[in-house]
């Protein structure tokens, strides 16, 4: 590498770092108690009892009530509301109904309740808008509390984050050029420990500060993808409803009878949720039920089938497009919640790596020591030059 | 004392083991993707990689 390569590199590594090091700070402190959300929930809140054990609110079994009771259930007890949202578990009977004053009100207006589908007892109501601690820290780690122009400057940070790594891999190897890996000075000056800490700790953690950024980066750019699904392949799949008035929730017909018909098509498949028309995940006129694949890798990938609300008929099913099921595997990718506690403590352990890579990063931009940041520059380039 | 290796090591022995440790990232990353049971198993051993890397850096490879 030449000097001046090395120079440039060295300065889009500080300017890249520089901008996004603050944000990533406060992704990593947020982030590291929402790993264990489901922990911290199952330890906080009191857990309901549920009527039939390990039988899946998605499912057919006999005993679980009809999904229009339940519906039926949940407007009763927000009058003057309309269904948006109905998700179901395949581990359990419980399952949720959102609800809103319009079919396309925003998050905050909604509210979620839970109801065990095998006794019809409602076991919790939630507002989006409140929500304790760890809605807060949801909310701070994923817009900032600015909604879409805050979850569009995170994408900005990880697209930053991702150049500080790229550039941090190159500039590894005129810095350990004469170190085996692993070095880590400790005798000699402070700084210079953090400088090998911080080469360590950035080249092991590399693929998983890789693939958390880009997925983060892909997460935060959701509304964007969904809006696209429904501008495209949705308007084409429901293009003959186009010119159609949209349809009021008074002329809603029966829910059973759209599962019933959407599961002719996809017989295999469990449905993971129902969005109702004029909805963000429907057009105006359909209950879209989205399924699961039906193995482990598919579960997370996405096909809805689209059933005329009003009618019961089926429209047409199609499996999400490509840029919408890179959105459904960004999510695990990014909580760390698909394989077991001992994943989760293990991005733990990585956040707490990143927390300290950078850190040390910002201490090594900040003391400039007997060995400030121009000197370990010229340094390299008279190790680098050499060798070419 | 500092081991030094006299002569700039080349890019292939810089980057041996952090490519090494990369590649068993990914792999951690994708197997408990693509279901439970061993592939849970293999992605903690493959993910734990940099945390064990950490500890032997420090316990062999501090002057």
């Amino acid at each position: 590498m030449t000097r001046r390569a090395i120079r440039l590199w060295f300065l889009v590594h500080k300017w890249s770092s520089l901008v996004c090091t603050a944000f990533l700070l406060m992704l990593c402190i947020t982030g590291l108690p929402l790993i264990f959300h489901d922990e911290i929930n199952l330890l906080t809140e009191e857990q309901p009892q549920l009527g039939m054990s390990s039988v899946g609110s998605s499912g057919t079994t006999k005993g679980l009530l009809p999904l229009d009771e339940i519906m039926q259930r949940a407007l009763t007890k927000r009058p003057g509301e309309v269904p948006v949202f109905m998700a179901f578990d395949n581990d359990q009977p419980s399952m949720t109904v959102t609800t809103a004053p319009r079919p396309d009100s925003p998050a905050a207006q909604m509210t979620i309740q839970s109801f065990d589908r095998s006794t019809g007892q409602q076991i919790g109501m939630v507002a989006e808008s409140d929500g304790g601690v760890m809605h807060f820290l949801l909310q701070l780690h994923t817009d900032m509390f600015l909604g879409l122009p805050g979850m569009l400057f995170l994408a900005v940070i990880g697209i930053l984050f991702t150049a500080a790594l790229v550039s941090g891999v190159v500039l590894y190897a005129p810095f350990m050029r004469k170190l085996d890996f692993g070095t880590v000075r400790v005798s000699r000056s402070t700084r210079l420990k953090w400088l090998d800490y911080h080469n360590l700790l950035g080249i092991v953690a590399l693929a998983w500060m890789l693939v958390v950024g880009l997925t983060g980066v892909i997460n935060a750019l959701s509304t964007p993808i969904e809006d696209i699904w429904q501008a495209n392949e949705l308007a084409d799949m429901t293009s003959e409803y186009a010119e159609r008035e949209a349809l009021p929730p008074a002329r809603y017909g029966s829910l059973d009878r759209a599962m019933a018909q959407a599961r002719a098509v996809l017989p295999d498949n469990n449905p993971q949720f129902i969005a109702f028309p004029g909805g963000s995940f429907s057009s105006d006129h359909h209950y879209a039920v989205f399924f699961q694949g039906d193995t482990p890798l598919t579960e997370r990938l996405l096909t809805p089938a689209l059933i005329d609300a009003e009618t019961g008929a089926f429209t047409d099913a199609r499996p999400m497009p490509w840029y919408y099921q890179a959105l459904s595997l960004s999510r695990p990718l990014h909580f760390g919640d698909y394989g077991g506690l001992l994943l989760k403590l293990l991005w733990a352990a990585l956040t707490l790596f990143t927390i300290l890579v950078l850190g040390s990063g910002l201490y090594l931009w900040l003391v400039k020591g007997e060995s400030s940041s121009q000197a370990h520059l010229r340094k390299i380039e008279q190790l680098a030059v050499p060798a070419e | 004392m500092i081991r030094h290796s006299k002569r700039s090591l080349p890019l292939r022995a810089i980057f041996a083991w952090p490519m090494a440790i990369f590649l068993l990232g990914i792999v951690g990353l994708v197997s408990a993707l693509t279901g439970d049971g061993w592939r849970d198993g293999l992605s903690w051993l493959a993910l734990g990689a940099p945390v064990a890397a950490l500890a032997w850096a420090m316990r062999t490879r501090r002057y």
